[in-house]
């Protein structure tokens, strides 16, 4: 009994086993083979029972009459291991309990208790076995830790790469060798004494102790070596001609041939060239592997194309006409034929002999994952089945998610109910504060007269139809404004007299005259006049509105800027008695501009100014909606207000301190293609970048040295020199035993110094051109 | 400093005198450039300087006494003399004084901010490593400008002002004195007149026709005519190979030689022009009112404005920002650029007319003087006056040199003033020049203390000490170039060239980030084309056959599209209404919960 269970157990195993190898195989190997295989496994195992063979031979000869072949199928004893193709499904309908088999368990003493108990827990529990994963779900977890693997191999990289990202200056090839011979020191340097040969010569060296600091190669020698001797020289040149001459017959030739029109040469020709390439193939297969399977790739490239298209395959028009003809004709039936032989022959798959035991090698990691072989942990160590399954942690995980999703948003909750209280509070202050000024305005429009801190605008009054009128009158106004600020000042420089003319606004020379009406006064400028003396008959008007609006002009102070202090000076050609001159002063002024008035110009021309830049109220009043509407019939009140849209002010205007000054608050917009609208990358906010660029980079502000230094290129490359990408052994395993590598000093004699030189840079060649086959 | 050289020597090393002589010279030399760069420190710290000395070499001793141990001891088993390793008593290189620093600082440093991210970070780093390194360098590299401008000093109680030009040739050297000259020119008129812009040529236009340019250093003419017709203005082109007459009816361009190279008849009545040497444009102002600038490298009208502001008799340049000042009739002053149509800005500078301005070089200040006999000098930048003053006769020219000296002509008489851009006011004139006839023309030479004048009477070249910037940049303007030099120069000018897009008053617009909307910028892209790249195409009915395209099927196929497009407008229009009202309607619901919510629920869990 004891026997039966351990053949059990082997039978699986076995299975198991075959189905591997078969899979592994599966894409080369015929199937025939792997049978072959476990047969002759099989046999070889139970080399030892002849007879049981013996037997069954005489069985079979027995049965040759053939009656019953099932029964001659039937096992009779156990044996360690059992064909499986002498196995038949005789007890189908019955299952084979756990008791069946732990009954044999428990009397045989020779298994663990381990697995006795293991096998009890087994019986009681009433849980099916889990399903193994299905195809889909497998190889996605296979994807997935392909991914992760290849991540971690490829992260590797990453310090040379953020490395050559913060490099001011990348210089290509990354590897620069010195052309040229090199001394075998500097040969010598990186290089590691590896075979026990090479062990052996160096101790021996070693023991000699050969010349260690002084070159091998002179620099006499080195010179020599770079230049050729003259018969090299010609047999090089010889050599070339020879090459030039064979050449040139080779393309004369194949112009000949070209030119040959027979179909039947060409065709002779072209089964002549394909019998020799395969010949040339099969040798290559053997000598040189590489070639042949680059040539076997161009093949399946052919075999691609062919499948790609209709040609060969009878579908032309010559194919057509022909496809009428052959019923009669045995040439068009042949030639059909032969038309579809090409085809099976070109799109025939080729076989590929393994001949290579590295490359098979290769491909089956290539086609196995690489985690089939990687010893797994266990989760279930009972059960084989469940070794590819990993999903047993991630339902915890998920669980644990959403409950720390959850507390998370809980806390998000309550610092969201904290802000929205401190926003309320802060908009309810806001609210009283913002509400409050808004009434002093109101209030203010209202009430011109009323002090208030606000500027005041008189055109800024809604109920005010006729603005126009209104801005004249305001002209007017601050021209008037404007006269009797002067009257003003007159008045005082009368009254101060003769005083002393220091510091004060009033001991400027010359006075604007501004209208025809003060030209006339100023022959009495110096005489004592009333203040403010109303001289117009829209002076009452001006004196309504004065208050107001010099409130607007404390800010600007006309007179300050217009009638600066300016002081006399005494020049050395001229002696000038400055104090008898100022009556002929003005008398000149007086003559020469008599007409013109300069400053009431200049600021009817600002007011347009800023009338122009100010936003224009839309009214959207249809008068006779809603009402009557006529010749003489306004729309109303309310109804003016309700319909009249009002744009945001603009931003304050620059020149809304200075009273002089016009500047224009127009966009330059020719330069704006010239600037930068988006702001580049890394960059989070405008003043950033601007600091980036605020220094100029041109020779003209900067010394020669700086300027190579700002311009300095991020990448410089080598002229004609192959960039190579970049091998892993280079960079990561240099870094990380650069000093273990630079140890030994190691001479020898100078040519086999050059010729290991000369090889090494082959032999990672070759390495590189393999990895990337890969 | 050179005394406490040898006490410093003699403490390092006693023994040896030869040796001891050998080290002073080396200290000295050594320390030359040290003194050159802290003149102000000297005379202030007499003791002091001794001192420090001593102390640092005693220093570098005790430092380099644990570094150098090996390698004294392996030159002792070599058999050198075991005398002490010389240091360098100031290791580094030479620190650069503040102030110097300050002259070539080029903004405000930026910080990285705390939680910037790697690039950024990086990219700022990089960015102030490379401006500081800059600024040093060229901190550093101001050592190489040694020349300094002197002032004429009087005696006691001696008013610089009644120093006479012959006084002042009298004293100087022969070089300098030879520049003091006078051209009797009585025959064709007042002249104007211009330096090139390296100072070694000048050029003369007589009011009636006659045309001279002159080296004037060596005196020798270059050319010499009559045009034959009336000047108003003559200006030097980019080389002293070409120049322009503003003559009574075109423009003209003539070649060193006097060759008439261009009557440029789209440039009419112009009375005063200006050359902006970096855009290559040559600035003018008509009597009918426009301000034209001509690109003299490819020969185009950049720009034509009419101002409407009369006769333009009156201009100059801000050489910081190749702005043309104008001066008007009605006392204001008007700033353009060829990229606007109306004045950049428009100052109301005095009440008469303005009779003349000048900006200086650095574009700070502009002095002007008008009709009412004021001089006035402005802040620029601003658009502030700084101080006014009244001069009797009131100034017919004015002119700024590159050292600030301002020179105004009233009547026949020249007076310089010193300082006039400063803070103080004007007070007395720091030299002053009398002529024979009326001043019509005024320019400094630049790099030389000369001021040329241009009269009825013909030209007078004026020695100014103090004037001219004794500096100069030779790969931009050199007064000794020679012809090679001079076409290199041209070749490199032209690649550098300006654009005429980029004049404004801020010279440092293009540095920065353009913020304007995107419907400003489509709106202005608009008008440069003449119309809306991005609008839709009009729907235009195929022309069908057989009596199809009949108006009325037209017509209906046009309506089809239409109110299909309307269609459109108004889905869209709802769609968004909608999402309006959704938005609206979940934040008043946001409210709801968060009004039905006490503020004891945040301890509910």
């Amino acid at each position: 009994m004891a026997k039966s269970s351990s053949l059990q157990k082997t039978t699986l195993s076995k299975g198991v086993k075959v189905t591997f190898t078969v899979a592994a195989d599966e894409e080369e190997l015929p199937s025939d083979d792997d049978d072959e295989e476990a047969i002759s496994a099989s046999e070889d195992e139970e080399g030892s029972d002849d007879e049981r063979k013996h037997n069954k031979l005489l069985e079979a000869i027995s049965s040759l009459g053939g009656r019953k072949r099932k029964k001659q199928s039937e096992r009779s004893e156990a044996s360690v291991q059992v064909s499986e193709f002498a196995v038949n499904a005789e007890g189908t309908g019955e299952k084979v309990n756990l008791s069946d088999l732990l009954g044999t368990v428990e009397k045989n003493s020779g298994t663990s208790n381990k697995t006795k108990k293991q096998l009890r827990n087994l019986q009681n529990s009433k849980e099916t076995l889990e399903l193994p994963l299905n195809k889909q779900q497998t190889e996605k977890i296979q994807r997935g830790i392909a991914y992760e693997k290849t991540a971690q191999e490829v992260s590797c990289w990453n310090p040379i790469i953020v490395q050559n990202r913060k490099a001011e200056q990348v210089v290509f090839p990354l590897k620069q060798e010195p052309l040229g011979p090199r001394r075998v020191e500097q040969v010598v340097a990186g290089w590691k004494v590896q075979t026990p040969l090479e062990q052996e010569i160096f101790r021996l060296l070693h023991n000699n102790s050969q010349p260690v600091v002084d070159p091998v190669l002179t620099p006499v020698e080195e010179a020599s070596l770079k230049a050729m001797s003259l018969e090299e020289a010609k047999i090089r040149r010889a050599e070339l001609q020879k090459a030039r001459a064979l050449q040139s017959y080779y393309e004369a030739k194949a112009k000949r041939e070209k030119k040959i029109k027979s179909k039947k040469y060409h065709r002779v020709q072209k089964k002549a060239r394909r019998k020799e390439f395969l010949k040339q193939f099969e040798d290559m297969c053997k000598t040189n592997p590489e070639v042949a399977l680059e040539e076997l790739k161009k093949m399946e490239m052919s075999r691609m194309t062919e499948r790609m298209s209709l040609k060969h395959q009878n579908k032309g028009k010559w194919a057509k006409s022909k496809a009428i003809m052959a019923k009669y004709d045995e040439s068009a039936r042949k030639a059909m034929q032969e038309q579809l032989q090409m085809n099976k022959d070109l799109t025939q798959k080729m076989v590929v002999l393994s001949d290579d035991e590295h490359e098979s090698k290769d491909e089956e990691s290539e086609t196995v994952p690489d985690f089939v072989n990687d010893p797994e942990p266990i989760i279930d160590s009972v059960n084989p089945w469940m070794k590819g399954r990993l999903t047993r942690e991630q339902p915890e995980v998920r669980c644990v998610t959403p409950e720390e999703a959850e507390a998370a948003v809980e806390d998000n909750t309550e610092e969201e109910l904290l802000g929205e209280f401190e926003r309320k509070r802060r908009l309810r202050q806001a609210d009283e504060e913002g509400s409050t000024p808004a009434e002093e305005k109101e209030h203010a429009s209202e009430v011109v007269v009323e002090e208030n801190e606000d500027v005041v605008e008189i055109s800024d009054n809604e109920e005010n139809d006729d603005k126009e009128e209104e801005e004249e009158e305001e002209e007017e106004v601050d021209v008037s404004e404007f006269n009797s600020l002067f009257k003003l000042m007159r008045s005082e420089k009368t009254q101060e007299g003769q005083e002393e003319d220091g510091e004060g606004l009033l001991d400027e020379g010359p006075i604007r005259v501004q209208n025809m009406e003060d030209l006339e006064v100023l022959g009495e400028v110096f005489e004592p006049q009333p203040t403010v003396a109303p001289s117009r008959p829209q002076t009452a008007v001006a004196e309504a509105a004065s208050a107001p609006t010099k409130k607007r002009n404390m800010e600007i102070d006309l007179r300050e800027v217009l009638t600066k202090e300016a002081k006399v000076i005494n020049v050395p050609f001229f002696p000038t008695v400055v104090e008898d001159e100022h009556d002929e002063q003005i008398s000149i002024i007086k003559e020469a501009f008599a007409g013109d008035d300069v400053i009431s110009d200049f600021m009817k021309d600002k007011r347009k100014q800023e009338a122009a830049a100010r936003p224009k109220v839309v009214d959207l009043t249809l008068p006779g909606w809603g009402e009557w509407g006529g010749v003489g019939l306004k729309p109303s009140r309310w109804k003016r207000r309700r319909f009249r849209v009002k744009m945001a002010p603009p931003p304050p205007r620059q020149d809304q301190k200075l009273p002089d000054v016009i500047i224009s608050e127009k966009r330059n917009a020719s330069l704006a293609p010239h600037q930068v609208s988006h702001l580049p990358f890394p960059f989070e906010n405008t003043a950033q970048f601007e600091s980036c660029i605020r220094t100029p980079i041109g020779p003209t502000w900067n010394t020669q040295n700086v300027v190579k230094k700002m311009t300095k290129p991020k990448v410089v490359t080598t002229m004609g020199a192959i960039i190579e990408p970049m091998v892993k052994e280079d960079f990561i395993k240099s870094r990380t035993t650069t000093p273990a590598a630079k140890g030994p000093a190691i001479m020898f004699s100078g040519d086999k110094g050059a010729r290991r030189g000369a090889k090494r840079p082959s032999e990672r060649n070759q390495r590189r051109s393999q990895k990337r086959r890969k | 400093m050179a005394a406490a050289t040898p006490e410093d020597s003699s403490s390092t090393h006693v023994e040896k005198k030869s040796k001891q002589k050998l080290s002073k010279r080396y200290w000295e030399e050594s320390k030359n450039p040290e003194q050159k760069s802290k003149p102000e420190e000297e005379p202030s710290k007499p003791e002091e300087e001794p001192s420090k000395p001593e102390e640092e070499p005693s220093k570098d001793v005790q430092i380099q006494n644990a570094a150098t141990v090996k390698e004294r001891s392996f030159k002792r088993k070599k058999g050198e003399s075991d005398q002490p390793v010389k240091e360098d008593p100031f290791p580094g290189q030479a620190p650069i004084p503040t102030e110097r620093l300050q002259k070539f600082r080029r903004g405000e440093k930026h910080k990285t901010p705390a939680g910037a991210g790697r690039k950024l970070k990086e990219a700022i780093v990089f960015s102030e490593s490379v401006s500081e390194l800059a600024q040093k360098q060229a901190a550093r590299y101001d050592l190489l400008l040694p020349e300094d401008a002197g002032f004429l000093e009087g005696d006691d109680g001696e008013d610089t002002s009644t120093i006479s030009q012959d006084d002042i040739a009298d004293a100087v050297d022969i070089t300098s004195g030879s520049k003091y000259f006078n051209l009797d020119l009585s025959q064709f008129g007042p002249y104007r007149l211009d330096y090139s812009r390296n100072g070694r040529h000048l050029l003369l236009g007589g009011r009636r026709g006659h045309v001279a340019c002159i080296d004037w250093q060596s005196k020798e003419l270059m050319c010499e005519m009559n045009v034959m017709e009336t000047v108003n203005d003559v200006k030097w082109l980019h080389t002293e190979a070409m120049f322009a007459v503003a003559q009574k009816k075109w423009l003209y361009i003539y070649d060193s030689k006097g060759v008439e190279l261009h009557c440029v008849k789209k440039f009419n009545d112009v009375l005063k022009m200006q050359f902006l040497p970096y855009h290559f444009l040559l600035a003018t102002a008509s009597a009918t009112g426009f301000l034209q600038y001509l690109d003299v490298s490819v020969g185009k009208e950049v720009a034509g404005i009419g101002t409407k502001l009369g006769r333009l008799d009156v201009m100059a340049q801000n050489p910081y920002n190749a702005v043309v000042h104008l001066g008007h009739a009605n006392g204001t002053v008007s700033l353009w650029s060829p990229n606007q149509r109306e004045p950049l800005v428009k100052m109301l500078c005095h009440r008469g007319a303005v009779r003349s301005l000048t900006v200086d070089k650095t574009g700070m200040h502009m002095v002007t003087s008008g009709l009412d006999r004021k001089l006035k000098v402005y802040d620029i930048r601003a658009f502030k006056p700084l101080h006014s003053c009244f001069l009797p006769a009131g100034a017919s020219c004015l002119s700024l040199s590159q050292k600030g000296l301002l020179s105004a002509a009233t009547g026949d008489v020249v007076q310089v003033y010193k300082n006039a851009c400063g803070s103080s006011t004007l007070s007395k004139p720091y030299m002053a020049h009398r002529l024979r006839g009326q001043v019509c023309g005024l320019a400094y030479c630049p790099f030389e203390d000369v001021l040329g004048i241009g009269h009825d009477q013909g030209f007078t070249s004026m020695i100014v000490p103090g004037a001219g910037e004794p500096n100069f940049d030779a790969l931009d303007t050199n007064p000794y170039r020679s012809f090679k030099q001079r076409q290199e120069w041209e070749v490199k000018a032209l690649l550098e060239k300006v654009q005429p897009e980029l004049i404004g008053l801020d010279p440092g617009q293009l540095g920065k980030v353009d913020r304007a909307s995107f419907e400003q910028r489509h709106k202005e892209r608009v008008e440069a084309l003449g119309f809306d790249p991005l609008a839709k195409e009009k729907f235009k009915p195929i022309k069908k056959k057989k009596g199809r395209s009949s108006a009325g099927s037209v017509e209906k196929r046009k309506r089809k599209v239409a109110h299909e497009d309307q269609r459109d407008v108004i889905r869209q229009s709802v769609q968004e209404k909608m999402q309006r009202q959704k938005e609206v309607e979940e934040k008043s619901k946001e409210k709801r919960e968060l009004g039905m919510k006490t503020t004891l629920d945040r301890f509910r869990k």
